[in-house]
């Protein structure tokens, strides 16, 4: 990382600490926005948080390592959480499954090799009515069957690739956005 | 100012900060609770806990991730107990008595849960009693035995999970032994203020680690060792050289030299069942040679050679300051805790210029022995093996120090613990108690009161002050402070101030007579000074200093990493608790009562050093290339 | 696509603003003694009377006092505060600011699970509309020296966080790992002050129970539950959604209104909950009874209660926090424990010892998570031993 780039990154770690709180009850929604900037936090920018909350490195490790949605490692652009939970399992969710890794060829838990997705198991999404249920990063996909996987990978590929880099939060409408 | 120890610390959630007696948003009152334990009525202040209420009367309640250093953690749930009315059970430790109660330690619900929860841990245990350092003290095992497990109820792992981690200099992590009491977590984050250690993930997959589950030689780890003295079991140890000095024993070419420290005197009688507080120096002696050192050293003669040195130092800093006027690093830091020296190292790079340059006890005696000594006697440096008998896991590190090596070779060649010792002597079938009396070797076997003390917090300060005292007023200690006992500066408060004015100067003794011409610039000034014990007390003091507060208008302050000084020890036996360290501190205050000599100026061997080899003096020129260092400004950035 | 017709519902029918009108003129003790005719229980699943918990917050002198929203919906099988989120956050928004009101807060915070991140910048708007309408802020309402503003905090994926205190750790920047009680919340929560923690449903009972009388809500349900509960249904049942019904209805009675007659067995109350099985259908949902925090999952006839067993406990394994012991090991034992009883080579003596264990648990863990963890495997192994002792390999 450049010098001017790490000045940058610490410039916008302490504008955000300072919108959350000054302490450190603004750790984890700093890191969760990191974590939607860049896709992952990164050991470097750990402790730059830690060196501006005052708060050990190791401590935000700790923290960032609880939560399944903050992840130290880089992960693909979209990240397919399909769930797991009784409803969903119940509806079908292992075929669905099945089809996401051939159509991905990865395994669960792995990231393709060109960084586009990644494949990983969520617990209970709160869809259970409407199951098998998967995010694509924070949008929601119900009713998903083997066939619409297909879909939903071509929608990432293609339409919905031109903003995933811009704020996801503008893509969210109400109702929930239903495939 | 009275700054507490562990006084807001950083992650220990606001109902888990230490609170030996009742809990936060409970504390304890001036209100009386009637509580009943096992049919045994007792009346308590109102907030505290159900455990503290079974001590008092001498009921016994199981505990693991409960120690008396630590903050409350709950998470064993060995104590659990059953409360009458509540449809759980309630750990003992954390349940702060707020109404009269019924409490019952042992019923079927408890007795079974315990059991359980020893089988989930054994379940994860690796490892084999007899093939561990902790065997037979090991509050694992102890439980074990008490409950009676006599089979592993939900198995036990065959095979290590984890690799051991023997990256450090001074500690070693076998992760398949933790039981995640979180002890060395609360340790490292809440008591020392380091924060190397955290738990990684959650559930079943959590594990102890450091940032980024990297070695642990690569981290911010200041090798205090203050984890190990709290592990319940056998995860953490510290680095073992004694197969190495056994070897050189053997070795008819090599002459081993042992230099012993005075705190793990006061401790290793605990190794051999004694209770704490009873100094064993001069079994030591006897015992050593047994064991087959060639020559058996006190620590204390480098002490007061530290003091001379480190004094004069100070001196001249101070002389810079107010009379030439010139820019220099005050306050002074010492520089004997490696434990402290590599924390500044990392945390507060830009205070190293504040060290004294003088170097520890341990390294200043090695670069003697393997100079002096060596000439004194026609032996070849090469031949000489130096160990040093310590107190700490962080002087491993330190003798390792590749800038240690000023005599020409590693000036310190192996640190032992206090627990290597002891279990060298009992591999040697020693008796240690039962030993015979005797002395030190010559040269270096005079030592004093001041060298002693350096052992417990504020020790080297009292003893700099004895020297610094005398030396610049021409008075005797003595007639300040009743028997030289500067007690403003000892105790186990986290920090402690004392100002000294200097209302009359003497004339500057012949030992100084080249640096400085005379004292009167010191007339009427007052010197300030500090000690702080434990590396959170350390860092409120360093941050006071950065916000310009009392601790910046200090001229000395002492830092020890490890509570209660070097007596409280990452080497020293195991277990450790305040009472503990009081009575070694009490051992060592009573030794140093007991010295003839008691003022580091004072020792002769020490003067003759200064006759015979450094002959420039302290602080001069064959002293700066032998007894002082330089220091790495370390950061606490990891790549 | 809609599973859930809220129209006909209880929140459907009282307008929003109206209860916090109405509840604004009130004095705060007037406020909790109508929660208390009311005989309103926490709606999360633990049927902590709501009452009591702001008596208690009430009760303490603090400057600063925290409204906390559990909208860490994360129990498996229920989506009843996804669907009020979305069709009642004004309601539910005046139930925080009652709770405000009647405890002397003036700090409100959504805990919103990360999963339901895409409902963030509706409520975000909501909150705006709310400050515009003087319903948020300074002097709410124009009363003078009643100030009440909210913010959203995001959750990360940890289910324990629905858990009070780890929620609160969580808010503090920590780990979630749930505090040891007490100190309790209402004395001692986000950031050392009194703190009430609700369930989203509970909020938004508050302003039906103000605009509708506490009486109105005491008279439905049983007696030590009272009113009307939302449910979760999902499963091997013909209408999936979310659905009103009074407390007290028995499970035979729920299943018929849900097309799910002719069932093996329900989980109730999640992964965390029991599961029944048909022949106890006439139980109640009740929190003397069958305790639910709105889940209902139907288990038709053809499913192996072996995987259902297995499907919670992986979930369990998967969002114990770690920290005490009990829940830690023991949800993994319990875990293989299954796995050789599909392999079928559980012994009974071993199964016996299992479900001591699972009674361990419930007793000796740090919290809630720990103690219902083992609910659902100590009820399939105890009601259907039958179906899975002594498989053969073959059945997998």
């Amino acid at each position: 990382m450049l010098v001017s780039e790490r000045e940058q990154l610490r410039a916008n770690i302490e504008r955000q600490v300072k919108e959350f709180g000054n302490d450190r009850s603004a750790l984890i929604p700093v890191l969760q926005d990191v974590q939607h900037k860049y896709g992952h936090v990164s050991e470097y920018v750990m402790q730059v948080v830690a060196d501006i909350l005052h708060i050990h490195p190791v401590e935000v490790y700790g923290v960032a390592s609880f939560y399944s949605f903050i992840g130290h490692k880089q992960k693909g652009r979209f990240i397919i959480r399909l769930c797991r939970t009784i409803s969903c399992d119940m509806q079908g969710k292992d075929r669905v499954a099945r089809q996401l890794e051939n159509d991905l060829g990865i395994q669960f838990g792995e990231t393709t090799p060109d960084g586009n997705f990644t494949l990983e198991w969520a617990n209970c999404l709160g869809m259970c009515d409407q199951g098998p249920a998967l995010l694509v990063n924070e949008r929601i996909y119900t009713k998903v069957t083997p066939e619409t996987v297909h879909d939903i990978l071509e929608e990432c590929r293609t339409l919905f690739g031109v903003y995933a880099l811009q704020e996801k939060e503008t893509l969210c409408e109400l109702p929930t956005p239903v495939k | 100012m009275s700054i507490e120890l562990n006084k807001n610390t950083s992650r220990s959630p606001l109902s888990q900060r230490i609170q030996p007696m009742g809990i936060p948003g409970l504390e304890i009152t001036d209100k009386l609770v009637t509580v009943t334990i096992d049919d045994k009525e007792v009346t308590v202040p109102s907030g505290t806990t159900i455990l503290e209420v079974a001590k008092q009367i001498g009921i016994r309640i199981p505990t693991l991730c409960y120690h008396e250093d630590l903050c409350v953690a709950g998470v064993c749930r060995i104590c659990v107990v059953e409360v009458e009315g509540q449809r759980t059970l309630q750990t003992a430790c954390a349940y702060p008595v707020t109404e009269p109660i019924t409490v019952r330690t042992h019923t079927r619900k408890v007795r079974q849960a315990r059991r359980h929860i020893l089988d989930l841990m054994l379940s994860k245990h690796y490892g084999e009693c007899y093939a561990c350092f902790r065997n037979n003290n090991c509050e694992l095992q102890a439980l074990a035995k008490e409950y009676g497990v006599d089979f592993f109820r939900f198995g036990h792992p065959e095979k290590p999970r984890f690799k051991v981690d023997r990256s450090s200099h001074s500690l070693v992590r076998d992760m398949d032994k933790c039981i995640l009491c979180r002890r060395c977590i609360r340790t490292c984050i809440d008591l020392q203020e380091v924060g190397v250690l955290e738990v990684d993930k959650r559930s079943d997959q959590s594990k102890v680690i450091t940032f980024g589950d990297k070695p642990l030689g690569e981290v911010v780890c200041i090798n205090c060792g203050q984890c190990i003295n709290r592990c319940p079991t056998g995860a953490l140890r510290a680095n073992d050289p004694t197969e190495e000095v056994w070897a050189a024993i053997d070795d008819p070419t090599k002459h081993v030299v042992i230099q012993t420290a005075p705190s793990p005197r006061a401790g290793i009688g605990e190794c051999f069942g004694l209770e704490p507080g009873h100094p064993l120096t001069f079994e030591l002696n006897t015992a050593l040679r047994e064991c087959g050192f060639d020559k058996i050293f006190d620590t204390n003669f480098s002490a007061d050679l530290t003091i001379i040195e480190e004094g004069t130092e100070l001196l001249l800093r101070l002389h810079k300051a107010l009379v030439e006027k010139k820019a220099v690093a005050l306050p002074q830091f010492t520089s004997c805790s490696p434990g402290w020296v590599k924390y500044l190292e990392h945390f507060y790079p830009e205070y190293i210029p504040n060290l004294s340059s003088a170097k520890s006890p341990q390294q200043m005696f090695g670069a003697v022995i393997k100079t002096y000594y060596a000439q004194l006697n026609k032996i070849d440096p090469k031949d000489i093996v130096t160990v040093a008998l310590m107190p700490c896991s962080a002087k491993k590190f330190e003798c390792n120090r590749p800038e240690m090596c000023d005599s020409g070779w590693k000036d310190v060649d192996y640190g032992l613990t206090t627990r290597e010792m002891a279990q060298m002597i009992s591999e040697a079938g020693i008796d240690l108690p039962a030993m015979p009396k005797s002395d030190f070797d010559d040269p270096f076997g005079t030592a004093t009161g001041s060298g002693v003390i350096f052992g417990a917090t504020g020790g080297v300060m009292e003893a700099a002050l004895r020297t610094v005292i005398e030396l610049v007023c021409g008075i005797k200690v003595e007639d300040l402070f009743e028997h030289a006992d500067i007690i403003p500066v000892r105790g186990f408060e986290g920090i402690r101030f004392l100002e000294l004015p200097i209302k009359k100067v003497g004339p500057v003794p012949d030992l100084l007579k080249n640096l400085i011409p005379d004292w009167k610039w010191l007339e009427g000034a007052t010197l300030k000074v500090a000690a702080a014990h434990g590396t959170a007390n350390a860092k409120l003091v360093m941050e006071d200093i950065k916000a310009g507060g009392r601790c910046s208008e200090c001229h000395f302050i002492e830092f020890m990493a490890c509570p209660g000084g070097c007596l409280g020890g990452g080497g020293q036996p195991i277990p450790t608790s305040p009472s503990i360290r009081a009575a070694r501190a009490k051992a060592i205050y009573s030794e140093d009562a007991s010295y003839e000599i008691r003022k580091s100026h004072e020792n002769p061997a020490v003067v003759k050093l200064y006759t015979e080899f450094l002959t420039d003096g302290p602080c001069g020129h064959i002293s700066h290339k032998l007894l002082h260092t330089g220091y790495t400004p370390r950061g606490k950035y990891i790549v | 696509m809609r599973t859930t017709d809220t129209s006909k519902m209880t929140f459907s029918r009282v307008s929003p603003g109206e209860g916090l009108k109405k509840a604004l003129k009130m004095t705060p003790e007037e406020i909790i003694d109508l929660i208390t005719a009311s005989g309103l229980k926490g709606r999360g699943g633990a049927g902590f009377p709501t009452d009591l918990k702001w008596k208690l917050a009430a009760a303490v002198k603090d400057d600063l006092k925290y409204v906390v929203c559990n909208a860490d919906e994360g129990e498996p099988g229920t989506f009843k505060d996804r669907v009020i989120l979305t069709d009642f956050a004004d309601l539910m928004f005046d139930g925080m600011t009652i709770g405000a009101r009647a405890i002397g807060a003036c700090k409100g915070i959504i805990y919103l699970r990360g999963e339901y991140a895409y409902l963030r910048s509706f409520l975000k708007g909501k909150l705006a509309e709310r400050r515009n309408d003087g319903l948020l802020g300074k002097n709410v309402l124009g009363i003078a020296g009643f100030d009440f503003d909210v913010e959203i905090r995001m959750g990360a994926g940890a289910y324990i966080c629905g858990e009070e205190t780890a929620l609160i750790e969580s808010l503090e920047g920590q780990r979630g790992e749930p505090r040891n009680r007490p100190p309790f919340p209402v004395n001692t929560g986000f950031m050392g002050h009194p703190t009430i923690v609700n369930n989203v449903e509970t909020f938004t009972w508050v302003p039906c129970i103000v605009t509708k009388g506490a009486k109105w809500f005491f008279d439905i349900g049983t007696e030590r539950s009272t009113g009307l509960k939302m449910f979760s249904v999902s499963g091997d049942c013909g209408k999936h959604g979310v659905f009103e019904f009074p407390m007290g209805i028995t499970i035979q009675e729920l299943l018929e209104k849900v097309d799910g007659t002719g069932a093996k067995a329900v989980q109730a109350g999640g992964a965390s909950g029991r599961c029944i099985p048909a022949c106890s259908f006439g139980r109640t949902i009740a929190f003397e009874d069958v305790p639910t925090g709105g889940s209902i999952i139907v288990i038709g006839p053809d499913r192996d209660m072996l995987k259902v067993a297995e499907n919670f406990m992986e979930f369990f394994l998967d969002e114990s926090c770690g920290q005490c012991t009990p829940c830690r090991e023991g949800n993994a034992k319990l875990l293989e424990g299954i796995k050789l009883l599909q392999q079928g080579r559980c012994s009974m003596k071993y199964l016996r010892e299992l479900c001591k264990l699972g009674e361990t648990m419930q007793l000796a863990s740090k919290c809630g998570l720990g103690q219902s963890s083992p609910n659902a495997f100590l009820s399939i192994v105890t009601k259907f031993k039958d179906e899975i002792m002594g498989r053969t390999e073959t059945a997998l």
